[in-house]
């Protein structure tokens, strides 16, 4: 009495609607200097803006090809679209922007989910932000939330952003970070002042419309002490034939005794190239709490990065990667202690079946000067079936004597043994398999938010019902 | 009175070795039997491929349950029918709770939804039953479970999921003294509540003193040995196994 369905794929009905783009709004494939200028100038960046691109360009040039990862050897940076002229202003209210933006965002739930549960919305369609807002409470607390475009050319913020932006992860970093630096467009700007505790989160939603396009949006995100504030960041993109490119970057100062909490899900269509860079600079008795969802892209390079910059600050990673046939996720996490008694802690899980092959990296380094430093790393793997692939490549630099390390690592497989017990107890067994990843998966699903834990459990289940047979 | 399990002349093997060499058994309804036996005698095999674990398979033979016959069943058809295997070592599952595991065991079995409300007080009755901490029923299940809490753990279940036909393979060992009382109440109540039939493997005769049994067998080298009433017991209790054991 099996069920036998052919699910190879999710189902992605929910992302995989698009709408037609208008040509004529590209600004052209390539990287030359004259398109990074039209870009620029498009966008009317400052001057230290169009310097810091040409200067990009030229560091991306001279850079060599990432090869110590999964291949990215079909991925043609000079056809992908890197910009592509807005079709709306910027909007604080849903009605004013276009119907077919509005319908995909709807599509989404993002207007909902903003009622709902959310002190502010961001959206970005391909490479410019079309919608933006926050709760009046909030703006009237001093949170800025808002599109970099716009605040880089307010003098209220504009030194601020000159001083972080690319300080963090600077274009000299690697290949996509230069191209970054060159052509990035769009993304988020938030500012939490002192003593401000966001209860509710702020979400941006990016969403790839366009085909053969890339998104290089920014996010900078810039804490006061004793501040609080969770950010959502979610991803999608339909499915073409061309394979699409994000590589986004996110540069995140947590000041004294502030916390972020940083939730990311990352649902690209599966021909995309993820190449995306995050990174966190923590102050004294500051924290980052990371959580990410990795489950889309046909090949992902992500790595967030946490600088324990101050005495006493920490950091936590909480992390889930699920890869499905065709895909190569390589993810993972780095913490990087440079102050005394700073702790970081790094809790992951993968899963991968049906031929997807999952890799997490870990490293982990202490600096001399940060004596009294704590680190734990574990992570776990799940593969389905005997065609799927999981590797686990820890690394530990640690130069100080006074320092407490732990690493933990397990590979498994579901057992016959655990799928026959729920059996005896009247469960089927696609049931039981599902029960027993989604237990796998559950303290790290319980870290997401609400409504990407229900979406990460329904989509479990639709993945094991394609596992038997 | 009528069947409730028929087993004929049923043969087990494992990874190409024989293991059952023609069992035939017949347990009526309401009953109690003791399968007892010297270690490897294949006790557990014969309750495990009752159960239906894909672990054995059974070379020829047949399993009757209820009239229908089952042989080729899966173990969670199996379920469905009111069979229940306490296991001698039950699998520790992460981040699934013993108490949603139950309560879906429950609907899947019964074919019904239980309210929530309704299904945690019928879960605190149980578990009162067992002596059980109700903090067991948000723990991951079986999961850091000493071997006493597992063996309760299967017997929550029993009384819970209230089956037709309940296999006990070795419940008792491995428990001290008042472990086994609370084990040994529990299964009287299941017993006192559904009028179940019983089918106890075991070594030893504390947790009988508070069941009566009705019929033994004795398994040697994957045969039956020898059939008998409730004074076999006692005989094997103080003589021990080598007249049943075969070939000797």
């Amino acid at each position: 009495m099996k069920e036998k369905t052919i699910v190879a794929d999710i189902d992605r009905s929910r992302y995989d609607f698009r709408f037609e783009e208008d040509e004529s709004s590209f600004l052209g494939s390539g990287l030359t200097a004259q398109i990074i200028n039209e870009i620029s100038q498009e966008k009317g960046d400052p001057d230290w803006m169009r310097e810091l691109r040409l200067h990009s360009l030229d560091i991306y040039n001279k850079t060599e090809m990432v090869n110590w990862g999964p291949s990215i050897d079909e991925l043609d940076v000079d056809k992908i679209i890197t910009y592509i002229r807005q079709k709306s202003r910027m909007n604080t209210d849903w009605n004013d922007v276009p119907e077919d933006i509005k319908k995909t965002f709807e599509n989404l739930g993002i207007p909902q989910a903003e009622r709902e549960s959310l002190a502010g919305v961001g959206a970005q369609y391909d490479s410019e932000l079309v919608y933006h807002n926050v709760r009046k409470e909030v703006a009237q607390s001093g949170v800025v939330y808002t599109d970099l475009e716009n605040a880089m050319h307010d003098e209220r913020y504009a030194e601020m952003i000159k001083s972080h932006f690319m300080k963090l992860v600077p274009p000299t970093d690697h290949k996509f970070a230069a191209l970054h630096g060159a052509v990035w467009s769009g993304g988020s700007f938030v500012y939490v002042p002192k003593g401000v505790r966001l209860e509710i989160p702020l979400q941006s939603y990016f969403r790839l419309n366009a085909k053969g396009a890339g998104q290089f949006e920014h996010t900078l995100i810039i804490l006061e002490e004793d501040s609080y504030l969770h950010f959502i960041e979610g991803c999608s993109a339909p499915k073409y034939y061309e394979a699409g490119l994000h590589a986004g970057c996110v540069e995140l100062y947590v000041g004294k005794n502030a916390t972020l909490r940083y939730s990311t899900i990352e649902n690209w269509s599966k021909n995309m190239y993820n190449l995306n860079t995050k990174r966190a600079l923590v102050s004294e008795g500051g924290k980052i709490e990371w959580v990410s969802g990795s489950f889309g892209s046909h090949v992902s390079y992500l790595y967030p990065m946490s600088i324990l910059n101050g005495e006493g600050a920490r950091a936590e990673f909480t992390g889930i990667t699920f890869a499905g046939e065709g895909q190569n996720l390589d993810t993972g996490a780095k913490m990087v202690h440079n102050a005394p008694n700073t702790s970081s802690y790094m809790n992951t899980k993968s899963i991968s079946k049906s031929g997807g092959v999952s890799t997490f990296r870990s490293a982990v380094v202490v600096k001399e000067n940060a004596h009294g430093s704590k680190s734990a790393v574990s992570c776990e793997s799940l593969m389905l079936d005997s065609i799927s692939r999981s590797d686990t490549i820890p690394a530990m630099d640690i130069r100080t004597k006074y320092a407490d390390i732990g690493h933990e690592a397990k590979i498994g497989r579901i057992s016959d043994e655990s799928v026959f017990y729920l059996m005896s107890r009247g469960i089927s067994e696609q049931e039981a398999r599902a029960m027993i990843v989604r237990g796998f998966a559950d303290n790290v699903s319980k870290e997401l938010p609400l409504e990407y834990a229900m979406e990460m459990n329904n989509l479990i289940g639709l993945e094991m019902q394609g596992s038997i047979g | 009175m009528s069947q409730l399990l028929t087993i004929k002349d049923l043969c087990v093997s494992a990874e190409d070795k024989q293991l059952l060499h023609g069992i035939t058994l017949e347990i009526e309804k309401g009953s109690t039997h003791v399968l007892m036996g010297p270690n490897g005698a294949g006790k557990s095999t014969l309750g495990l491929a009752v159960m239906g674990s894909p672990e054995y398979t059974v070379t020829s033979g047949k399993i009757i349950f209820d009239g229908d016959d089952i042989t080729d069943e899966s173990a969670y058809e199996r379920a469905k029918r009111g069979i229940f295997l306490s296991f001698q070592d039950p699998v520790e599952i992460p981040g699934i709770t013993l108490s949603e595991f139950l309560r879906n065991s429950l609907e899947q079995i019964t074919g019904t939804r239980i309210k929530l409300w309704d299904f945690k007080k019928k879960l605190k009755a149980a578990m009162d039953i067992l002596d059980m901490d109700s903090s067991y029923a948000d723990r991951d299940l079986n999961a850091g479970f000493s071997g006493g809490e597992k063996k309760k753990a299967e017997i929550l279940q029993l009384l819970m999921l209230q089956p037709k036909l309940a296999i006990l393979d070795e419940t008792d060992s491995g428990l001290d003294v008042d472990a086994v009382k609370t084990v040994s109440k529990g299964i009287s109540e299941y017993k006192a509540r559904t009028g179940g039939t019983l089918l106890v493997i075991t070594h030893n005769t504390r947790i009988l003193q508070s069941l009566q049994a009705d019929a033994t067998h004795i398994l040697s080298s994957g045969r039956i040995a020898a059939n008998g009433g409730a004074e076999l017991i006692y005989e094997v209790i103080t003589s021990g196994f080598d007249k049943y054991i075969i070939g000797k």
